[in-house]
């Protein structure tokens, strides 16, 4: 075999999805690994790490798919996404946190099991998205984008105030078959101190009810055994969240795939081109808009629910448009349209963008020691009056949270001049549930003889 | 062509052609809904009508009515008091100076527009005003002057995009795996007619093509397969001939007339005069906003108000 | 006209105007709930006084602003989502400027530079103030709109100007990155803590009486009504009575002829970028003296009130982003009133959201722009 027959070959694999998806998540994870052993990072530092990885791809790669749908696919200029998870959490927590304890700072909960708040928050935030979507659907992209953040920044006052900050909860609520006696006494939104997130781990919820629960114990005794010595459960708690997360990318995936690949997909990308011709060939494309929105939506509730609960507690000030902007820079990527696409670029954008500055910094703060920082950039900026960079470069490592959103703003300017369509976003992702080919079945010889200009007539 | 191909090709045919049938003078075919019937009908209907001395229009059925159509911008009245019938099976030419109201009449036909006053009757039934899809579903297909290709997507895309009565375009449908099935069904289904469409306008090489990528000829005639697919009963074609080279149009004129004779119905917007005159049975000249002269290509040319608006007056 | 006339016309009108009647019914509702408040005692005129007032200065910062967002939203055709970090950007060359004037001798330059990051010097110590400090104070403000507008001409250059003909989406993501490079660059060289950046006691202070009580009236506030209603005055005067304002009133007054002519000259491009970067400078450096602190993030905050009122006052029009800007001032300030003040703000998103829906020309619009 030549050597240009080996390089089609090898070509040819990264045509296929699972090889390129496999591919990058492979070098993204030996370049962490590596890069931890070089440093000497030390065994629960580096699984942490990795934990934290799988983490921010597994949720960057969900609501970056969740995007797709609505600009991809739709032409939505959607930029409230962090309002849909924060309704999403917001939900989860309201319905599922226990009835509150009574202490004066806390707000309880309806306390109704986990499954039932998940569902919920990804009902309610489906409704919001129909909320918005049905005046909204026949605005314009930019002004639909306007629409979209003022509605998120509405979302976050409404967390914040103290008008929503608690309810009394009557002694009995009647529905039309039954009624039932709410545990708590007062819900609420937790005004600007956000909410605890204190109902059951659901990685626990879920791992019971797979039976799961004792042998992941049993699992993490033999780790604390002869492994790590102390305390490994919160890093391996980490890592399998992170794991459940991926699992949670495929499903996603594969709904979207099969979304897309489908004359539903199909009326959607027709939309986004343009939408006139769509209506012309009879498609009702206020509907197609609203039901790509309201699904889309609610997958980005889900999000919100899937990143938030791993945290102790939400409060407003997560749900700035920060990580609405991060989602696009994700999607743009990896290429919007391209569902394989917004996932990688979701990947990506968690492993070099928002956690690899991150990890670089503590990597190097182990492995030397540096002193303090300089409190500000004048300081730092001093030590180059006696030509010493230490100062800045202690300053700049501090200062790499901030850092990296200036290199996330380089990085989108630089996509947008030179590859806009990101990475896979030229890809042909036919929108059909069938392959497209000319069928076998030959009705094709006999239509040749028609276009001739009918000898038969 | 065959009856089995024909009948291939228009399978799907929508409830809606029982309408079609239903009009006063194909009253004599079977109102049925299935498409290999409505051909031996027709052909029934053109034996008939071979004996009818030409002039006796008013027997004809006209499945698009255009009423006293009206359309003003701010101060522009776009459109003024337009009427006119066009009979099922013939070539009508649309023809006008520029800025005469042509396409705006095709856009408020078509409910891309709602009229300041007057009425659209499409198969019998009061359009006016209805919404885009909802006209093009029942048997009003439109193609566009400028050809409006989703350039992003492939050919086949752009076709399979078409047909009506998809299954799969409710989201359920589509993804719920029991469902699923049925869906791939009807494409598989869809597909055969698509590739069939292709190869009628020989584009079928181009099938894998993205839109964007076809010349200006080849975009017409994926537009006119597009419109076809939609299975109409009436199509209004703005330009269609506009910058295609003699040969392609040639070839698109025996498209069109063959389709014609199967009993499909053309209102066409053309600049091309001798086009028009050599193809139309009747052609309306439009001035203005008004309509100017309704008749047949000999009548037209033998006017002198139409000689004056094209030559001189205030065009 | 007859009664089954009129009844048709109300009938009609109520049909296709029900953003007329839905904003009839809001403003009765406002009104009423205001004169039973004013007449039991609930709501004191002072208050209300000072509301207003609050929110007209808040209208004349936005309005301001408004103006350079509203003509690069009409002549480069995208919503620049950078331009609240103009504003910051103007804001701490002027304080910075400021800072060194005032303070200059007595203090590090470092740490005059940097606005006091991290708590190594205070304007307030420093006695910035348009009384105490009036020279630190134009010089600022001057440096402030000449910094922006040297910013966003550089940002012009390398940023927009190679992807000049792309789609308004294309920029507007764009400037999405710009705004993430320059807030963030801003948090890296001037530190993440908002500080306090005049001495706010020591500003002179007048207690207008109003029937029932007194609002207070600041130098600053009518400095800033001096500063914002002169560089309104002269935008009005360079587009009224200089050739180049007429070509800019030509352009965004007739987009068919716009479009007709072609793509707008480099020449119109910059004046755009000079007019609206400068006031958008100076209202930024004018806001931060007004309130008397100093963030970041403050221009970001800032931007979606500035978008309310450009949608409002119809993109494009000049006079119609001044005033918007007004509106949705006094928007956000005087809805407390009748709405918890956590939703001030929302308030006036919610306008510009019905604005968008039922007449995204702005009420403005149709007048003659500019």
């Amino acid at each position: 075999m030549s050597v240009s027959d080996l390089r089609g070959r090898f070509e040819g694999l990264f045509e296929r999805d699972v090889t390129l998806v496999l591919a990058v998540l492979g070098v993204l994870y030996l370049a962490y690994i590596l890069a931890g052993v070089a440093f000497g990072y030390g065994l629960r530092g580096q699984l942490n790490a990795i934990a934290n990885l799988t983490f921010y791809v597994g949720v960057f790669g969900m609501l970056a798919l969740a995007l797709n749908l609505h600009w991809g696919y739709t032409g939505l200029f959607n930029i409230g996404i962090v309002g849909f998870m924060g309704i999403g959490i917001y939900t989860t927590a309201v319905v599922s946190k226990p009835a509150a304890a009574g202490g004066a700072a806390q707000v309880g909960g309806l306390g109704l099991p986990l499954f039932v708040g998940i569902t919920a928050g990804v009902v309610v935030a489906g409704l919001f998205g129909l909320l918005v979507a049905l005046p909204a659907l026949r605005l314009r992209a930019d002004y639909l984008a306007i629409v979209t953040v003022a509605f998120s920044e509405i979302i976050r006052f409404t967390m914040m105030s103290r008008t929503f900050q608690t309810f009394t909860v009557p002694d009995t609520i009647d529905l039309w078959l039954f009624s039932f006696d709410p545990a708590p006494d007062t819900i609420g939104l937790g005004g600007g101190g956000g909410l605890i997130l204190n109902y059951t781990n659901p990685l626990e919820a879920l791992l019971r009810i797979l039976f799961l629960w004792d042998p992941y114990l049993g699992f993490v005794s033999f780790v604390e055994e002869n492994v790590i010595s102390n305390n490994p459960k919160p890093v391996l708690d980490g890592l399998l969240y992170g794991v459940f997360l991926l699992i949670g990318v495929g499903l996603y995936y594969a709904l979207l795939s099969r979304t897309g690949k489908s004359p539903f997909g199909r009326v959607l990308k027709a939309i986004r081109e343009d939408e006139d011709v769509a209506n012309a060939l009879g498609k009702d494309t206020d509907r197609f808009k609203l039901t790509a929105f309201v699904l889309g939506a609610a997958l980005m509730g889900l999000g919100g629910i899937l990143w938030y609960s791993a945290r102790g507690s939400v409060t407003p000030p997560s749900f700035r448009p920060n990580i609405t902007f991060f989602i696009w820079i994700a999607l743009i990527i990896g290429g919007a349209g391209s569902n394989t696409g917004s996932f990688l670029g979701g990947a990506l954008f968690a492993g070099v963008l928002y956690q690899g500055p991150r990890y670089v910094k503590n990597l190097v703060q182990t492995a030397f020691e540096l002193g303090s920082a300089p409190r500000n950039f004048g300081e730092a900026m001093a030590g180059f009056a006696s030509l010493d960079p230490m100062p800045f470069i202690l300053y700049t490592l501090d200062s790499v949270s901030q850092l990296r959103l200036v290199i996330m703003g380089v990085v989108l300017i630089w996509l947008m001049h030179n590859r806009p369509e990101g990475l896979l976003g030229h890809r042909k992702e036919t929108a059909s549930s069938v392959d497209l080919a000319r069928p076998r079945s030959g009705g094709s010889s006999g239509k040749a003889t028609a276009a001739d200009g009918g000898d038969e007539r | 062509m065959s009856e089995t191909d024909e009948s291939a090709a228009n399978e799907a045919a929508p409830v809606e052609k029982a309408a079609t049938d239903a009009g006063p003078s194909s009253a004599e075919g079977d109102a049925s809904a299935d498409g290999s019937s409505r051909d031996a009908d027709l052909t029934d209907v053109m034996g008939a009508e071979a004996d009818t001395p030409t002039g006796e229009n008013a027997d004809r059925y006209a499945p698009l009515e255009v009423e006293g159509l009206r359309k003003e911008f701010g101060g522009i009245t776009a459109v003024d008091d337009v009427s006119f019938d066009v009979e099922e099976g013939t070539l009508t030419g649309l023809i006008g100076p520029n800025g005469a109201g042509k396409s705006t009449t095709f856009n408020l036909i078509t409910g891309m527009l709602d009229p300041t006053a007057g009425t659209v009757r499409f198969n019998g039934e009061d359009v006016t005003g209805l919404q885009p899809h909802e006209i093009a579903n029942r048997g009003l297909a439109r193609t566009f002057q400028i050809a409006r290709e989703l350039e992003e997507m492939t050919v086949l895309e752009n076709m399979m995009l078409a047909p009506k009565g998809q299954v799969g375009e409710s989201l359920w449908r589509s993804v719920m795996p029991f469902t699923r099935g049925s869906v791939r069904e009807q494409e598989t289904e869809q597909l055969d007619r698509v590739w069939e469409v292709l190869d009628f306008f020989e584009i079928d090489h181009l099938a894998d093509e993205y839109a964007g990528n076809l010349s200006g000829g080849q975009r017409k005639l994926l537009e006119m397969a597009r419109a076809l697919l939609t299975d109409p009963d009436v199509l209004l074609l703005d330009e269609p001939f506009a910058g295609v080279n003699p040969s392609l149009e040639k070839r698109l004129l025996e498209h069109i007339h063959e389709l014609r004779e199967r009993g499909y119905t053309f209102l066409i917007v053309e600049h091309d005069m001798d086009l028009i005159m050599n193809n139309c049975e009747r052609v309306i000249v439009m001035h203005q906003g008004r309509i100017l002269k309704d008749g047949t290509p000999a009548e037209i040319k033998e006017s002198e108000e139409v000689i004056e608006a094209y030559l001189g007056g205030e065009v | 006209m007859s009664v089954s006339e009129t009844y048709v016309r109300y009938r009609q009108t109520l049909s296709e105007e029900p953003l007329a009647i839905g904003v009839l019914l809001v403003a009765l509702w406002m009104a009423w709930s205001l004169v039973s408040g004013l007449l039991t005692g609930g709501i004191q005129i002072s208050s209300l006084a000072s509301l207003v007032w609050d929110g007209l200065l808040r209208g004349l910062i936005i309005g301001l602003a408004g103006i350079g967002l509203s003509m690069t939203y009409s002549i480069l055709n995208f919503a620049n989502f950078a331009h609240g970090d103009y504003l910051t950007s103007g804001a701490f060359a002027g304080m910075a400027t400021s800072y060194l004037i005032a303070g200059i001798g007595e203090n590090s330059v470092g740490a005059l530079l940097l606005v006091g990051a991290g708590g190594s010097v205070f304007g307030g110590a420093l006695g910035i103030g348009v009384t105490t400090a009036p020279v630190a104070v134009v010089v600022g403000a001057l440096v402030a709109g000449v910094a922006t507008i040297a910013l966003a001409l550089l940002i012009d250059r390398f940023v927009y100007r190679p992807i000049r003909d792309e789609s308004g989406i294309a920029l507007l993501i764009t400037s999405i990155g710009v705004a993430f490079a320059l807030r963030y660059l801003l948090q890296f060289v001037f530190g993440a803590g908002v500080r306090g950046t005049t001495a706010a006691g020591s500003v002179p202070r007048v207690s207008v009486p109003a029937i029932d009580g007194t609002f207070r009236v600041t130098a600053h506030d009518v400095s800033l009504i001096v500063v914002a209603g002169g560089l309104m005055l002269g935008v009005h005067l360079l587009l009224q009575r200089t050739k180049l304002g007429k070509a800019m009133r030509a352009m965004s007054d007739n987009e068919d002829l716009a479009r007709i002519t072609g793509i707008p000259t480099e020449r119109v491009i910059r004046t755009t970028w000079i007019v609206g970067a400068g006031l958008t400078g100076v209202a930024g450096y004018m806001f931060i003296l007004w309130k008397g602190t100093l963030g970041f993030n403050d221009g970001w905050l800032l931007l979606l009130l500035v978008f309310a009122a450009v949608i409002l006052g119809g993109i494009g029009s000049i006079y119609g982003a001044i005033g918007g800007g007004i509106i949705i001032g006094l928007t956000a300030s005087v809805s407390v009133i009748w709405i918890p003040s956590a939703f001030g703000r929302a308030a006036a998103f919610l306008v510009m959201i019905v604005i968008l829906l039922f007449k995204p020309e702005g009420i403005f619009s149709g007048r003659t722009t500019a």
